[in-house]
């Protein structure tokens, strides 16, 4: 099976060896990475191959192999995004492995192919070129911030390969790749919340404590601070009209060394609240300085820096209190469509898997294939690739993420290739078992329409105490 | 008070440009070599240190002590076993050699390493600052970076004007033949420099490495914060690139707060040019090539 060398995850031999060939897979990236960063793709090529997949057995009604390409940020410093995405492949692997029975009667095995974009976006576009042209993928998959969808879903909708996405907000998707409200896009579709959530979400907490409801943002420079800035699109206007002032610091250069102009600011403004949207290494920097120069907000909340347990054990002891955006949680009342299993049932096996790793929002990526299998399976036509894109379309279907559909209009759907799925707020605790526990502080916003999703708290918002 | 603070940080920040920067200076000083790996053997050491804490359990006082007595013998052993064969009449030959030693470690890094983001926990000292007024506060971790940045040039400085071995180094750096002749093994002069450099930039990616964090690809924007320091400063000269790195600190930090955010690297990067346009030899200019 010269295949299974290859590649990293052919659907049958996932579930029997998944560590070696991973590890294969892994020294083999690292190998093209290696290679790539003085002699250009030749590395990655090297490693990922041309594969032809033609081995997946004979049989009656069996059809093609169906290839499923996934760009992840495996390492770099977005690597937390794509910690459970090795993983994911595997337990989707495992839930296919006896092949998609097709619209067209057909039954084909699924291969799913895993690249990794170092964190960096030209890298991504560059790896999504690779799956397109060199390992001939018929379905593209992207998740983990406007870094790492935007260039990938580009390159989808410029090769013409249908490309399902989440963990982004919506606005940097849409608008941050010139999207046209009237038009949309013809072959990418994606489903996460917008920052019209994160607003709600994050007042909602803030509406909780006792503040001035002054607000010291700090949005990068960057495809998402760009799209959380925006004066019309972002955040600023929705911010305004819930009745908060918002003093801004600037498009601050992600990787600044020194915050002490915007601390400064914000301690001038008296600020209660800290907002925005960092990367997880820019806001160490930025709390640890606050600290030093004695900014002490009642909240700070901000986007992106402190969704993983991993992320706040990097910030240490001054992390407890923080608050957050949460996209996804074991409490989520929602269920694998692949396998029946619940939120928590997917936490829990991600936990026993991983070594006993604390559950976290990037399994929220378990979802994109769902809706691929979902696709797959009202697609008469595997070789026509307008008809797989035909069939994604009309998704209207329940995932561990929630109800995604593209075909309900505004509110669910803003823009088109846009669902709405739900947001909750969350607050970083001591936990027992681990370091940090992020618990559900605020869920009003998902109970309201359109989401009408019942999701209990667990926890209250509490000032960060110094 | 906002604009004291401002510039007291960027004075901070510059201790830190400043000792990156000075293995360079005196690299350059002794031998006229630039050594563009500097920035990447510096994030190299901070991945030593990294290792020492991580593989072996050493607490981080003791994890620098090793990791600079380890890039100690590295520099000799680099210096002696490889740059030292590039050193002649051909000034590019050296540029080319380091230039590739840097892409050697930075993948050589991302592979033991990955390309992830890594951090050094020095403790609470990182958090704890003097506040001086409402509108002014000095870290402890930064302040204690500056004096360490202090303490190593002027412990440069003493060894080159005042010890033996420091002579020899003047020596050799003012006319290689003569100081040959009076007995002065040249080679041997030439690695431990390359030694000290490399100690000192060991303390510069440790104390980098617990400010923020680190990734393998980092060393050549440190580099290029170390060229501009030592330009800025005076080739050669130490206390011209503590200098150097203050003025770039400053910049920086001021242009943020002058024209906002995004402005400050830009600023930093003009007001080198500007220095370089108005006097190219730098502020405190000790050696006179050619």
């Amino acid at each position: 099976m010269s295949s299974e060398d290859k590649t990293g995850t052919g659907t049958e031999s996932v579930a029997k060896t998944p560590l070696t060939r991973r590890d294969f897979l892994k020294t083999a990236g690292i190998t093209g990475l290696a290679l790539g960063a003085t002699g250009g793709l030749g590395g990655v090529l090297a490693a990922c191959g041309d594969d032809d997949g033609g081995d997946a057995g004979g049989g009656e009604g069996q059809g093609r192999p169906i290839k499923v390409g996934f760009v992840a940020p495996l390492t770099g410093p977005l690597a937390a995004f794509g910690e459970t995405d090795q993983w994911l492949v595997t337990k989707w692997g495992e839930a296919v492995k006896d092949g998609v029975e097709c619209g067209d009667g057909q039954v084909h095995p699924i291969e799913i192919i895993i690249k990794d974009s170092q964190s960096d976006s030209n890298r991504a576009a560059t790896v999504a070129g690779d799956l397109v042209t060199n390992d001939g993928i018929d379905v593209m998959m992207v998740a983990s911030t406007p870094d790492t969808v935007s260039p990938v879903a580009d390159q989808a909708e410029a090769l013409q390969v249908p490309c399902v996405s989440n963990d982004c907000p919506w606005q940097p998707y849409f608008f941050g790749r010139g999207g046209d409200p009237a038009v949309g896009f013809t072959w990418t579709y994606h489903a996460f919340w917008g920052l019209e959530d994160v607003t709600a979400v994050f007042t909602g907490m803030w509406d909780q404590l006792d503040t001035n409801k002054k607000i010291g943002a700090m949005w990068p420079n960057d495809a998402d601070g760009l799209g959380w800035a925006d004066p019309k699109t972002g955040q600023p206007p929705m911010l305004k009209e819930a009745g908060y002032t918002v003093v801004d610091g600037g498009r601050f250069q992600p990787g600044t060394e020194d915050y002490t102009p915007q601390i400064s600011k914000f301690k001038a403004a008296d600020c209660d609240i800290l907002s925005g949207v960092f990367i997880p290494p820019d806001f160490v920097n930025f709390w640890k300085q606050s600290y030093q120069q004695g900014y002490q907000p009642v909240a700070a909340t901000v986007g992106k820096a402190l969704l993983f347990p991993a992320q706040l054990e990097a910030i240490g002891e001054i992390g407890y209190g923080l608050t957050t955006e949460c996209w996804w949680s074991p409490w989520h009342p929602f269920k694998s469509s692949l396998t029946g299993q619940t939120c928590q049932e997917l936490a829990d096996a991600w936990t026993s898997e991983s070594g006993g790793k604390e559950w976290n929002q990037t399994l929220l990526h378990y979802a994109v294939f769902e809706v691929v299998v979902d696709a797959l399976k009202r697609t008469t036509d595997v070789d026509d690739k307008q008809v797989i894109l035909d069939a994604i379309k009309a998704t209207d279907m329940e995932t561990i993420q929630g109800k995604i559909t593209w075909s309900a209009g505004a509110p669910l759907n803003p823009v088109p290739n846009v669902c709405r799925t739900v947001l909750v707020g969350g607050m970083w605790t001591k936990g027992e078992e681990y370091p940090f526990d992020l618990l559900l502080v605020d869920t009003q916003h998902a109970a309201e329409e359109p989401f009408n999703v019942e999701i209990p708290t667990n926890g209250t918002v509490e000032p960060i105490k110094y | 008070m906002t604009w004291a603070n401002v510039v007291i940080q960027g004075i901070l920040l510059g201790g830190l440009y400043a000792l990156f920067a000075t293995g360079l200076a005196l690299v350059f000083g002794v031998m006229r070599m630039v050594n563009l790996a500097h920035g990447d053997l510096g994030i190299l050491a901070a991945f030593v240190a990294l290792f020492i804490v991580q593989s072996l359990g050493l607490p981080l006082g003791w994890a620098t002590a090793l990791t600079i007595a380890i890039m100690f013998l590295v520099g000799y052993a680099l210096q002696r076993g490889l740059l030292n064969f590039t050193l002649g009449t051909d000034d590019t030959r050296p540029i080319v050699v380091t230039f590739g030693l840097s892409i050697i470690i930075q993948n050589a890094l991302i592979m033991k390493f990955s390309a992830d983001s890594q951090g050094l926990d020095a403790g609470r000292i990182e958090n704890i600052s003097i506040k001086v007024s409402e509108q002014l506060s000095v870290g402890w971790f930064p302040l204690i970076v500056f004096v360490i940045a202090i303490a190593v040039i002027a412990a440069l400085e003493v060894f080159l004007a005042r010890a033996r071995l420091g002579r020899a180094f003047r020596a050799t750096s003012d006319d290689r033949e003569a100081a040959e002749l009076m007995g002065i093994n040249n080679r041997h002069i030439y690695s431990l420099a390359m030694a000290i450099a490399l100690a000192i930039v060991a303390v510069a990616g440790i104390l980098l490495a617990v400010r923020t964090t680190f990734d393998p690809t980092q060393g050549s924007f440190r580099l290029i914060y170390a060229f501009e320091a030592v330009i800025m400063g005076g080739m050669g000269s130490m206390w011209g690139t503590l200098a150097g790195g203050i003025i770039l600190g400053v910049a920086q930090t001021v242009g943020t707060q002058a024209f906002g955010a995004g402005w400050g690297l830009v600023v930093g990067h003009l007001v080198f040019l500007t220095v370089l346009a108005v006097r190219p030899s730098g502020f405190l200019a000790k050696t006179v090539t050619a």
